[in-house]
Protein backbone atom coordinates (compact mmCIF):
# COMPACT_ATOMS: atom_id res chain seq x y z
CA UNK A 1 0.00 0.00 0.00
CA UNK A 2 1.38 3.28 -0.93
CA UNK A 3 0.46 5.22 2.34
CA UNK A 4 2.46 4.03 4.39
CA UNK A 5 -0.09 3.84 7.68
CA UNK A 6 1.44 0.85 9.79
CA UNK A 7 4.85 2.64 9.87
CA UNK A 8 5.30 5.65 12.13
CA UNK A 9 8.95 6.41 11.77
CA UNK A 10 10.36 5.64 8.13
CA UNK A 11 13.67 5.99 6.35
CA UNK A 12 13.62 8.31 3.40
CA UNK A 13 15.74 10.45 0.71
CA UNK A 14 15.17 13.87 0.12
CA UNK A 15 14.51 14.65 -3.20
CA UNK A 16 13.72 18.05 -3.11
CA UNK A 17 11.09 20.99 -1.69
CA UNK A 18 8.12 22.21 -2.98
CA UNK A 19 6.73 26.00 -3.16
CA UNK A 20 3.16 26.77 -1.83
CA UNK A 21 2.26 30.09 -1.15
CA UNK A 22 -1.36 29.60 -0.18
CA UNK A 23 -1.27 27.05 2.78
CA UNK A 24 -2.63 26.68 6.05
CA UNK A 25 -1.52 29.15 8.40
CA UNK A 26 0.60 26.81 10.64
CA UNK A 27 2.93 25.72 7.86
CA UNK A 28 3.73 29.45 7.47
CA UNK A 29 7.97 29.69 7.42
CA UNK A 30 8.24 25.96 6.94
CA UNK A 31 10.24 23.94 4.23
CA UNK A 32 8.76 21.58 2.61
CA UNK A 33 10.06 18.75 1.50
CA UNK A 34 9.76 16.10 -1.35
CA UNK A 35 10.76 12.57 0.17
CA UNK A 36 10.91 9.05 -1.31
CA UNK A 37 10.91 6.12 0.69
CA UNK A 38 13.45 4.02 1.00
CA UNK A 39 14.46 0.22 2.01
CA UNK A 40 16.92 -0.30 4.75
CA UNK A 41 18.96 -1.16 2.00
CA UNK A 42 18.81 2.02 0.42
CA UNK A 43 16.91 0.97 -2.27
CA UNK A 44 13.99 3.71 -3.54
CA UNK A 45 10.39 1.93 -3.24
CA UNK A 46 9.19 4.95 -5.33
CA UNK A 47 6.82 6.11 -2.53
CA UNK A 48 7.17 9.76 -2.43
CA UNK A 49 5.73 11.80 0.73
CA UNK A 50 5.60 15.77 1.68
CA UNK A 51 7.47 16.06 5.17
CA UNK A 52 8.57 19.50 7.15
CA UNK A 53 11.90 19.82 7.64
CA UNK A 54 12.64 20.61 11.44
CA UNK A 55 16.66 19.73 10.89
CA UNK A 56 17.86 21.33 7.80
CA UNK A 57 17.81 18.68 5.85
CA UNK A 58 19.71 18.70 2.39
CA UNK A 59 18.19 17.53 -0.83
CA UNK A 60 20.41 13.81 -1.57
CA UNK A 61 20.17 13.11 2.16
CA UNK A 62 18.99 9.92 3.99
CA UNK A 63 16.43 10.99 6.95
CA UNK A 64 13.65 10.05 9.69
CA UNK A 65 10.38 10.79 8.96
CA UNK A 66 8.01 10.62 11.55
CA UNK A 67 4.32 10.32 10.88
CA UNK A 68 2.40 10.92 13.65
CA UNK A 69 0.86 14.30 13.96
CA UNK A 70 1.47 14.45 17.13
CA UNK A 71 5.31 14.06 17.34
CA UNK A 72 5.75 15.64 13.86
CA UNK A 73 4.00 18.91 14.42
CA UNK A 74 5.77 19.74 17.81
CA UNK A 75 8.73 18.87 15.74
CA UNK A 76 8.24 21.01 12.91
CA UNK A 77 6.58 24.01 14.87
CA UNK A 78 7.54 23.92 17.77
CA UNK A 79 3.37 23.21 19.05
CA UNK A 80 0.41 20.69 19.04
CA UNK A 81 -2.48 21.04 17.12
CA UNK A 82 -1.75 21.98 13.34
CA UNK A 83 -2.87 19.97 10.52
CA UNK A 84 0.92 18.17 9.92
CA UNK A 85 1.21 14.35 9.48
CA UNK A 86 5.09 14.30 8.63
CA UNK A 87 8.16 15.64 9.65
CA UNK A 88 11.61 15.12 9.06
CA UNK A 89 12.88 14.75 12.81
CA UNK A 90 16.79 13.42 11.95
CA UNK A 91 19.47 13.01 9.08
CA UNK A 92 20.77 9.48 8.95
CA UNK A 93 24.71 9.03 8.87
CA UNK A 94 24.58 5.56 8.22
CA UNK A 95 22.88 2.11 8.78
CA UNK A 96 24.47 -1.02 10.13
CA UNK A 97 22.40 -4.28 8.70
CA UNK A 98 22.94 -7.75 9.69
CA UNK A 99 24.19 -9.13 6.19
CA UNK A 100 22.24 -12.01 4.79
CA UNK A 101 24.30 -15.17 4.70
CA UNK B 1 1.12 14.81 3.57
CA UNK B 2 1.14 13.58 -0.31
CA UNK B 3 1.35 15.67 -3.49
CA UNK B 4 -2.02 15.40 -5.27
CA UNK B 5 -3.82 16.97 -8.28
CA UNK B 6 -7.51 17.58 -7.79
CA UNK B 7 -9.60 15.98 -10.41
CA UNK B 8 -13.17 16.48 -9.73
CA UNK B 9 -15.43 17.48 -7.01
CA UNK B 10 -17.98 15.07 -4.99
CA UNK B 11 -21.84 16.71 -4.22
CA UNK B 12 -23.75 15.62 -1.45
CA UNK B 13 -26.35 16.97 0.10
CA UNK B 14 -27.48 14.81 2.82
CA UNK B 15 -24.00 14.99 4.77
CA UNK B 16 -23.28 15.45 8.61
CA UNK B 17 -24.04 18.97 9.60
CA UNK B 18 -20.43 19.73 10.78
CA UNK B 19 -19.79 19.48 6.76
CA UNK B 20 -22.02 21.72 6.13
CA UNK B 21 -20.90 24.68 3.58
CA UNK B 22 -17.37 22.36 2.68
CA UNK B 23 -15.82 21.64 -0.56
CA UNK B 24 -15.27 18.24 -1.10
CA UNK B 25 -12.66 16.96 -3.64
CA UNK B 26 -11.76 14.28 -5.72
CA UNK B 27 -7.47 14.61 -5.00
CA UNK B 28 -5.22 11.94 -6.85
CA UNK B 29 -2.20 11.18 -5.19
CA UNK B 30 1.41 12.05 -7.32
CA UNK B 31 4.25 10.36 -7.24
CA UNK B 32 7.71 12.66 -7.98
CA UNK B 33 6.94 12.42 -11.51
CA UNK B 34 3.68 13.87 -11.35
CA UNK B 35 2.65 10.38 -12.23
CA UNK B 36 -0.78 9.43 -10.08
CA UNK B 37 0.19 6.94 -7.07
CA UNK B 38 -2.38 4.72 -5.80
CA UNK B 39 -5.95 5.39 -5.75
CA UNK B 40 -8.50 8.75 -5.61
CA UNK B 41 -9.71 9.84 -2.27
CA UNK B 42 -12.30 12.40 -1.53
CA UNK B 43 -10.40 15.07 0.54
CA UNK B 44 -11.89 18.36 2.64
CA UNK B 45 -10.89 21.54 1.05
CA UNK B 46 -9.18 23.83 3.63
CA UNK B 47 -7.40 25.95 1.22
CA UNK B 48 -9.47 26.87 -1.58
CA UNK B 49 -8.21 24.70 -4.04
CA UNK B 50 -10.13 23.91 -7.48
CA UNK B 51 -10.09 21.43 -9.89
CA UNK B 52 -6.67 20.96 -12.16
CA UNK B 53 -4.77 22.32 -9.42
CA UNK B 54 -1.68 20.99 -7.55
CA UNK B 55 -2.10 20.46 -3.98
CA UNK B 56 -1.34 18.61 -0.90
CA UNK B 57 -3.90 17.19 1.51
CA UNK B 58 -3.00 15.97 5.34
CA UNK B 59 -4.15 12.89 6.70
CA UNK B 60 -5.09 11.33 10.09
CA UNK B 61 -7.32 13.03 12.65
CA UNK B 62 -4.76 15.83 12.04
CA UNK B 63 -6.70 16.50 8.81
CA UNK B 64 -9.16 18.15 11.23
CA UNK B 65 -7.56 20.82 12.43
CA UNK B 66 -7.83 23.26 10.45
CA UNK B 67 -11.57 23.63 11.30
CA UNK B 68 -12.60 23.87 14.36
CA UNK B 69 -11.12 20.99 15.96
CA UNK B 70 -13.53 18.50 16.98
CA UNK B 71 -16.36 20.14 14.64
CA UNK B 72 -15.38 18.03 11.13
CA UNK B 73 -15.60 14.52 10.49
CA UNK B 74 -12.94 14.17 8.24
CA UNK B 75 -9.03 12.36 7.86
CA UNK B 76 -8.23 13.69 4.25
CA UNK B 77 -7.89 17.20 3.84
CA UNK B 78 -6.21 19.92 1.33
CA UNK B 79 -4.10 22.37 3.40
CA UNK B 80 -2.07 24.08 0.75
CA UNK B 81 -1.94 25.10 -2.91
CA UNK B 82 1.58 24.40 -5.00
CA UNK B 83 2.05 27.63 -7.23
CA UNK B 84 2.91 25.68 -10.29
CA UNK B 85 4.09 22.18 -11.49
CA UNK B 86 7.63 23.58 -11.67
CA UNK B 87 7.82 24.81 -7.93
CA UNK B 88 7.80 20.86 -7.35
CA UNK B 89 11.70 21.15 -7.55
CA UNK B 90 13.99 17.69 -7.90
CA UNK B 91 17.61 17.48 -7.29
Amino acid sequence: MWVITDQKMILAKVLGNIVATQKNARYDNARMMLCEHITPEGEPTGHTVLALDSVDAGVGDTVLIVQEGWGASTAATGKIGAAIDSAIVGVVDHIDLLKAE
Amino acid sequence: MQLARVIGTVVATVKNPSLHGRKLLIVQSLNKDLAPQGKPLVAVDAAGAGIGELVFWCRGKEASFPFKREDTPTDCTIVGIIDSDEHVCCG
